[in-house]
């Protein structure tokens, strides 16, 4: 009788995950949270650009020019993290059915894409002065490339399709297979030893990451790219439950008038 | 203004791009969740006036 008890409380805790993907409650909990998290995007952004900016040395082999992974690297990050979190929405969508969810993938991907041509564009202008190049065929740099048009085809096919359901199943299916391009742009350089583009710059190895001086900030504007994240996804999210709930009033509307 | 050197010119142009493009985002982001918001509000107005 305990083992069941147990099995019981675990099954409602688990259940009451996933009341979360209820819109009502999902815009209460947002509208709550969302003042709290502009407040810490702000600051940490705040703290890590104007730290990384004005207060970072230069480094020995790049002179200023590293004072560009300040945003290079928090947008390449968010760039693949957006991505993921639109896989895991995805795949809660295709086997849940919560809308919440397939709503949240939607929002995420304009700021995914925003997030993969700040990566490129810095990436490039960082290129020119080291590598001679703005651009290479290389596997991170073309990995990142295909991204980015995977993020316009998710766009796209939401766009295309009239019928919400049918465009959150199709696009919940070109989110996983994009996953796999979102996975080859993090881990390219580690599986294709050639190209230009170097190694990962942070290391949980203290001898093989970067110097704290360079560290620290870089961690406030990786937290601030974070948060800029959800802070925008959640207004997104909220507005697209928004614009769902409109359009089922005007059928309401239109069916009575009719 | 800290000293740039060489790099100048990059490093400028990579922020400038960066801040440009995120600010859009988050211009376009608030200004279509008013909108939705807005829309939204009126049918609703709507509705409560015909007693639905």
């Amino acid at each position: 009788m305990p083992e069941m008890h147990r099995t019981k409380q675990a099954r409602d805790r688990y259940n009451v995950l996933w009341e979360w993907a209820n819109p009502v409650k999902f815009m209460w909990f947002s509208g709550l949270a969302l003042p709290w998290l502009v407040g810490a995007t702000v600051v940490t952004m705040a703290v890590g650009l104007v730290w990384g900016f004005f207060f970072t040395p230069e480094a020995v082999n790049f002179g200023s020019s590293v004072k560009i992974i300040y945003v290079h690297v928090p947008s390449a990050m968010m760039a693949i993290s957006a991505w993921f979190m639109m896989l895991v929405a995805s795949l809660i969508w295709l086997i849940r059915r919560h809308h919440v969810s397939a709503l949240a993938a939607k929002a995420a991907a304009p700021v995914g894409t925003v997030m993969t041509i700040i990566a490129l564009i810095t990436g490039a202008i960082w290129g020119e002065p080291m590598w001679g190049t703005y651009w290479a065929w290389d596997p991170r740099l073309t990995s990142f490339l295909i991204l980015f048009l995977f993020y316009l085809g998710y766009m796209a096919l939401w766009g295309a399709i009239e019928d919400p359901d049918t465009a959150a199943d199709l696009t919940s299916v070109l989110a996983v297979v994009g996953s796999v391009f979102a996975f080859l742009s993090r881990y390219a350089v580690n599986f294709w030893n050639q190209g230009l583009h170097q190694g990962a710059t942070l290391s949980l190895d203290k001898d093989e990451n970067i110097a704290n001086v360079y560290w620290i900030p870089l961690l406030f504007a990786m937290a601030g790219f974070g948060l800029l994240f959800v802070a925008l996804v959640f207004v997104r999210t909220r507005t697209e439950i928004r614009k769902r709930r409109t359009h089922a009033l005007e059928l309401r509307e239109r069916m009575a008038d009719a | 203004m800290p000293e740039l050197g060489k790099y100048a010119d990059a490093v400028l142009w990579s922020w400038a791009a960066t801040l440009g493009l995120i600010a859009l985002l988050v211009v376009m982001t608030w200004m279509q969740s008013r909108k939705a918001k807005a829309d939204l509000d009126a049918i609703e107005a709507r509705r409560a006036a015909k007693g639905n």
